[in-house]
């Protein structure tokens, strides 16, 4: 078992990142996620295994830095908040194109706009709908713990490298910030410049004699080459859906209801549910880990098996419009949110499966 | 067939004086007839390739006419978005720190939408080499205005001129750059007479040496033509530039050693 510690959410990240074999980290202060760069600035990381930590003019600069790193093949992450996460679409929706592997950790807070520093699950739709522009997809995970903020970060880096593409980890200001306990997986060592050329064939490293020079790019004028630029990206994303998707479920066995939610309101959701079936009702929940690809089989299969569910998200009703297509129109599901920052309460979405589920 | 005209027997590797380097792709390049620049593509590989540096190069391309310079330079490159070529670069030469780390950018793309983060890179000291091509113009998208357009200068996002009440004057990004502490050594060259060709190959020698020696940014403008969007033939617009463009934006040394030229020498010295 590896090395137990309390820490906040972001500093997991930040731990994890170096413990993964990262090799740079370009970020941007922003609330609530600034503990990320904080952390890695004072742990040196540069003397532990020799990662580079810079901090970067803007968001716009740090997204392509990691762009330039990522095309030469290096393990890199990037953290922000939602509102430097929007100035990033830009090198995410490039790098997207030109199949580029990274990590990026948006601890989402409040918007739209500037909106606030408080927790939020706003930026779903950006995120797993692809944000910036063209038909992208990034892997999305979304941490519902300390533990997972950890744990995603190796994840994310395993899953970037598999299928060259960008990962997203979308958390939020809550689980940025509140500490708990976490188990640190055991250091990787840092990919040596050797290895990570036999390792990444395609990266731009330096043109030697016996092979083609390498270009790095999204670009292709020519639009049948654009075509098959596309076609190349969906087969990739129809593999992850395949393979990748990840989600967990608590008491879903004997369940006539399900709460759907992922992150921080999984976790509130499963308050609610004790507190509901205290009372008799029996529900369950239902947690997506991976956003993209979505757990549509699963939850389709679900469906099967309760009567309604309830899609429970710091937003609008953004997933549950993924619940949705996958469950089909055969039983009930409605949204229970809070936005701007604020989280709701156990009582609160017990009190919403009665009303808009067993009740409505 | 008979080939009259040509002397076969003397093609022989004894007999070849100058030839397209090797870090050239034998390929038709896409610029404009008369545009300068197929010339630096060609200085800068020939530096390259004299330095045999080839498999110790990442250079990385911006958007703009030069858009496929990496079709055209035979070493690994990255294309970059709009403007962000130098935040490419900050990554790549600190990740790789014993590589030759380039960007070769037009003046939309350096001095309007990547001008944070080319005066940060620049500001910051980052020991990689940039190439700035200035031709007053937004060549690719048909001729639009640039920070560098002159005033008064017809485009066609200012087809009356460039009237710098409303459009604001041209940025001497350049110069700017220079003031900073972490630029090492700053010129301006042209392209458009063998003799420019053959300073502007020696800046570029000097430039990559220094970034042996991690001295920080090392930055060569090239001021250049575009004869397509200044509506001229290549012959009218070499001139025009000549008049125009120089007295605007001097040729010479701008920094050296980390030591501003003196304004008058730098005014005089080509």
């Amino acid at each position: 078992m590896g090395e137990l510690r309390l820490m906040k959410g972001n500093e997991a990240v930040a731990e994890a990142a170096i413990r993964a074999g990262c090799d740079g980290y370009f970020g941007y202060p922003i609330t609530p996620q600034s503990e990320v760069m904080e952390y890695l600035m004072a742990e040196k990381p540069h003397e532990r295994t020799g990662m580079v930590v810079l901090q970067a003019e803007s968001e716009t600069a740090s997204i392509n830095m990691l762009y330039g790193a990522a095309g030469t093949g290096k393990m890199v992450l990037t953290s922000s908040s939602s509102p430097g996460i929007s100035l990033m679409q830009e090198g995410l929706s490039y790098m997207a194109g030109a199949e580029l592997p990274a990590v990026i950790v948006n601890v989402v807070r409040g918007g739209p706009g500037l909106g606030t520093i408080q927790p939020s699950q706003a930026d779903y739709f950006q995120a797993v709908k692809g944000g910036g522009h063209g038909d992208y997809k990034m892997i999305v995970l979304a941490p519902a713990s300390v533990q997972e903020m950890c744990d995603h970060v190796k994840t994310g880096f395993d899953l970037a490298f598999k299928y060259r593409t960008p990962v997203m980890i979308l958390s939020d200001g809550a689980i940025g910030q509140m500490m708990e306990k976490v188990v640190l997986f055991d250091p990787i060592p840092r990919r040596t410049d050797e290895e990570l050329i036999k390792q990444n064939p395609w990266a731009a490293t330096g043109k030697p004699k016996d092979r083609e020079h390498i270009i790095i790019t999204s670009l292709d004028l020519d639009p049948a080459g654009q075509e098959r630029v596309n076609l190349k990206l969906q087969a990739k994303y129809r593999t992850m859906e395949e393979n990748e998707v990840l989600y967990e479920t608590l008491n879903c066995e004997d369940a006539e209801y399900a709460f759907v939610a992922f992150g921080l309101s999984a976790r509130i959701c499963q308050k609610s549910m004790d507190l509901a079936r205290a009372r008799g009702i029996k529900v369950g929940l239902f947690r997506p880990i991976t956003l993209f690809p979505f757990p549509v089989k699963q939850l389709n299969d679900l469906g099967k098996k309760v009567k309604g569910m309830l899609v429970v998200e710091m937003n609008a009703g953004q997933m549950i419009e993924d619940v949705k297509l996958s469950v089909g129109c055969s039983i009930k599901i409605e949204h229970f949110g809070r936005f701007g920052g604020i989280i709701p309460t156990p009582d609160e979405v017990v009190k919403a499966l009665e009303t808009q589920i067993i009740g409505g | 067939m008979e080939e009259p005209f040509v002397k076969t027997e003397i093609r022989k590797d004894e007999n070849i004086v100058y030839k397209r380097t090797n870090l050239l792709v034998d390929r038709p390049l896409s610029y404009c007839p008369g545009c300068g620049h197929g010339v630096v593509h060609r200085m800068l590989m020939e530096t390259l390739e004299e330095m045999d540096a080839q498999q110790n190069t990442i250079g990385v391309g911006p958007v703009g006419c030069s858009v496929l310079a990496y079709d055209f330079m035979n070493i690994d490159m990255l294309g970059a978005a709009h403007g962000r070529a130098p935040a490419l670069a900050t990554a790549i030469k600190r990740l790789w720190p014993n590589k030759f780390v380039f960007t070769y950018q037009g003046d939309g793309d350096l001095a309007a939408i990547g001008t944070a983060e080319t005066i940060h890179a620049c500001n910051r000291g980052e020991n990689f080499t940039i190439i700035f091509i200035n031709n007053g113009i937004y060549g690719m998208t048909g001729g639009q205005m640039a920070p560098t357009t002159l005033p008064g200068m017809r485009s066609s996002t200012s087809p009356y001129g460039r009237d710098v009440a409303t459009m604001g004057n041209p940025l001497k990004i350049t110069e700017l750059i220079a003031t900073l502490p972490g630029v090492h050594y700053v010129t301006r060259q042209a392209v458009h007479t063998p003799n420019h060709v053959r300073k502007t190959k020696k800046a570029l020698r000097k430039a990559f040496e220094i970034q042996k020696e991690n001295k920080g940014i090392t930055f060569v403008e090239v001021v250049s033509n575009c004869n397509s969007g200044w509506k001229m033939t290549p012959v009218q617009s070499n001139k025009w530039m000549e008049e125009n463009m120089f007295p605007f934006y001097p040729l010479g040394d701008i920094k050296v050693d980390g030591k501003l030229i003196e304004k008058k020498e730098a005014a005089g010295k080509e």
